[in-house]
């Protein structure tokens, strides 16, 4: 049960992290490039072992409860949260409104 | 001995007037000074938390009943918004935020008379079993400084066995309230999925997340768990509560007749010898209490770290791209267009874990991988579904051990992500299929605490904590 062996198979290039980093608006440095290409080869490596599992007939699970669509009123709520609460945390912002850098480089 | 009355009992004091609301606030802070060197407080909310005694207290002089939880101390794990304090989630990237509103859990625990004294280390989003990968420090166990107080929950675990509050707050997507709880020997509650909202919590992986109380008695957890559970309209995925309420009376049923199942994958080779010696002897004074004990086996079980680890990042990488350094938290505006000020605000927010999850997840949703990973993942997910429900016709409940090994030493795993991942190699099953759940201490024969896990069907929290009860009193 507690017994794993590591994959030696590199899962993933350097160029993959990258990609990856890239998708998820990340910047690795070199040496991170290195270990993550490791690491993640490895925990991939580990979780290989479903590919053999037998799920013939079986669907997804993805909500535990059995839930679907929960709806509540289209109403209004006050929930007594200021603006300026909110506006607090910005870490820019000009005239009551959230200021972004520009989106073109 | 610790300092503090059961729950019940202090909240009693306080609403007759026999003990202030201020006492308890000013004992939680001192205990909380004079223990910093554990590491286990981020933030201590001082100022609010004798503020909001003061009031009680004047309450209680004007002849009111202030609640359940009259001027009873709390500690909530850094993940739950709240006033007073900042909400880090103990992570550089939400450093300074200041929330605008409370969790739904934090209000019902306050509507009560508690007062939430401080906010408790965590590995930073709750990813970990160590509290080592905290961006700001580690906490220590409680009972040997060279160890850790497992994770996430390590601080508010460690809080509630350091003695500085009667109960804390801790949060478990894997295993993060029962890991430390069997690691630092306190009790740990893993609600059934859905039954606490989640609303103002930072979300890890939604489809496991669960809200639950660490305290030093399962009566203290029923009671916690009695105040805080139910619908939310902040929480779509919140359900009902059980109509008898949580609260256990002092007179329950008795084991006798009781048919629980011992599950075997987890009483296999690469148990620790003290805690498989530990957990047979706790069943051995289960059976001679009435319980009928069977072995049961879940095939499936040794698949369930694979599901987790697929489902888990997937979902995180998802949570956590909101952090984009535009609306709170950290944020380098010394850049020079949008996607930089993402890029850079990521890079230097997030620590290794995070960074770590948020690529396992992007790798296992992206368009090539989506089948073979993700859904696959969720697939086997419905086999431990399944055999989960299978073993509950046959008993009502099953039991094991929370952990492997005791706790391991601070800095043995942290090189090594999959060997720490394989920590929770006994507690995340639980969370992939919705159970409640619960750690116990067992008595040892070394100074370090081992948890005994007993696991019910979902909805059947009452029961479980019932049956926890006896199981504390007949351990002790």
């Amino acid at each position: 049960m507690f017994c794993y062996t590591k994959s030696n198979m590199a899962k993933l290039t350097r160029d993959d992290v990258l990609k990856l980093a890239g998708l998820a608006k990340l910047e690795l440095s070199e040496d991170e490039v290195d270990k993550f290409t490791l690491e993640i080869s490895e925990i991939l490596g580990y979780v290989e072992q479903l590919q053999a599992v037998d799920v013939e007939g079986l669907e997804p699970t993805y909500q535990l409860t059995g839930l679907s669509n929960v709806m509540r009123p289209d109403e209004i709520v006050d929930y007594k949260i200021e603006r300026s609460e909110l506006m607090k945390n910005l870490p820019a912002e000009e005239d009551g409104q959230i200021k972004v850098k520009r989106v073109l480089a | 001995m610790s300092q503090w009355p059961s729950v019940k009992d202090l909240a009693s004091d306080v609403n007759s007037g026999r003990v202030s609301a201020s006492e308890q606030v000013e004992k939680a802070l001192k205990t909380i000074e004079e223990k910093k060197e554990f590491n286990a407080i981020i933030a201590t909310l001082a100022d609010r938390a004798r503020q909001r005694a003061k009031t009680i207290d004047d309450r209680i002089k004007g002849g009111e009943n202030v609640g359940r939880l009259a001027g009873v101390p709390f500690i909530a794990k850094d993940n739950f918004l709240t006033f007073g304090a900042e909400t880090t989630a103990a992570s550089n990237i939400l450093k300074g935020f200041e929330a605008p509103y409370q969790a739904t859990a934090i209000e019902r625990l306050e509507a009560e008379g508690a007062i939430c004294v401080a906010k408790a280390n965590l590995d930073a989003f709750a990813h970990g079993s160590s509290t080592e990968n905290s961006d700001f420090f580690t906490t220590l166990n409680p009972h040997d400084k060279s160890k850790v107080p497992g994770g996430s929950s390590g601080g508010s675990t460690a809080s509630v066995v350091l003695d500085m509050a009667p109960f804390a707050l801790g949060t478990d997507t894997g295993g993060s309230i029962r890991l430390p709880a069997s690691f630092c020997g306190a009790v740990g509650y893993k609600p059934t999925y859905g039954l606490v909202s989640r609303s103002g919590v930072v979300a890890m992986a939604s489809s496991t997340d669960v809200i639950g109380p660490l305290t030093r008695t399962v009566a203290d957890s029923a009671l916690v768990l009695d105040i805080m559970a139910g619908t939310d309209e902040l929480d779509s995925t919140s359900i009902v509560k059980d109509k008898l309420g949580y609260e256990l009376s002092p007179t329950v049923a008795n084991l006798k007749g009781q048919k629980i199942g011992v599950i075997s994958e987890y009483m296999s080779e690469g148990l620790e010898p003290e805690v498989k010696d530990s957990i047979n002897k706790a069943i051995e004074a289960l059976k001679q209490a009435g319980a009928e004990i069977v072995d049961v086996s879940l095939p499936s079980l040794p698949l369930a770290l694979a599901v987790y680890y697929v489902i888990c990042p997937a979902e995180v990488s998802s949570n956590l791209s909101r952090y984009d350094g535009q609306r709170y938290g950290f944020s380098k505006q010394d850049t020079t267009n949008l996607d930089d000020i993402y890029k850079q605000t990521r890079s230097i927010g997030f620590g290794n874990e995070a960074k770590r999850r948020i690529m396992i997840g992007t790798y296992v949703l992206s368009s090539g991988f989506y089948d073979a990973y993700y859904k696959k993942a969720q697939i086997v997910r419905t086999k431990l579904v399944k055999e989960f429900e299978d073993a509950f016709k046959k008993v009502e409940f099953l039991i094991g051990p929370t952990a492997p090994t005791t706790a391991f030493g601070v800095g043995e795993n942290i090189a090594d992500p999959l060997k720490m991942y394989l920590t929770d190699i006994m507690t995340v099953a639980v969370n992939l299929v919705g159970v409640p759940a619960i750690s116990v201490p067992c008595p040892v024969s070394d100074k370090m605490p081992i948890g005994l896990q007993i696991i019910a069907a979902q909805h059947q929290d009452r029961k479980l904590l019932e049956i926890a009860q006896l199981t504390e009193s007949i351990l002790k």
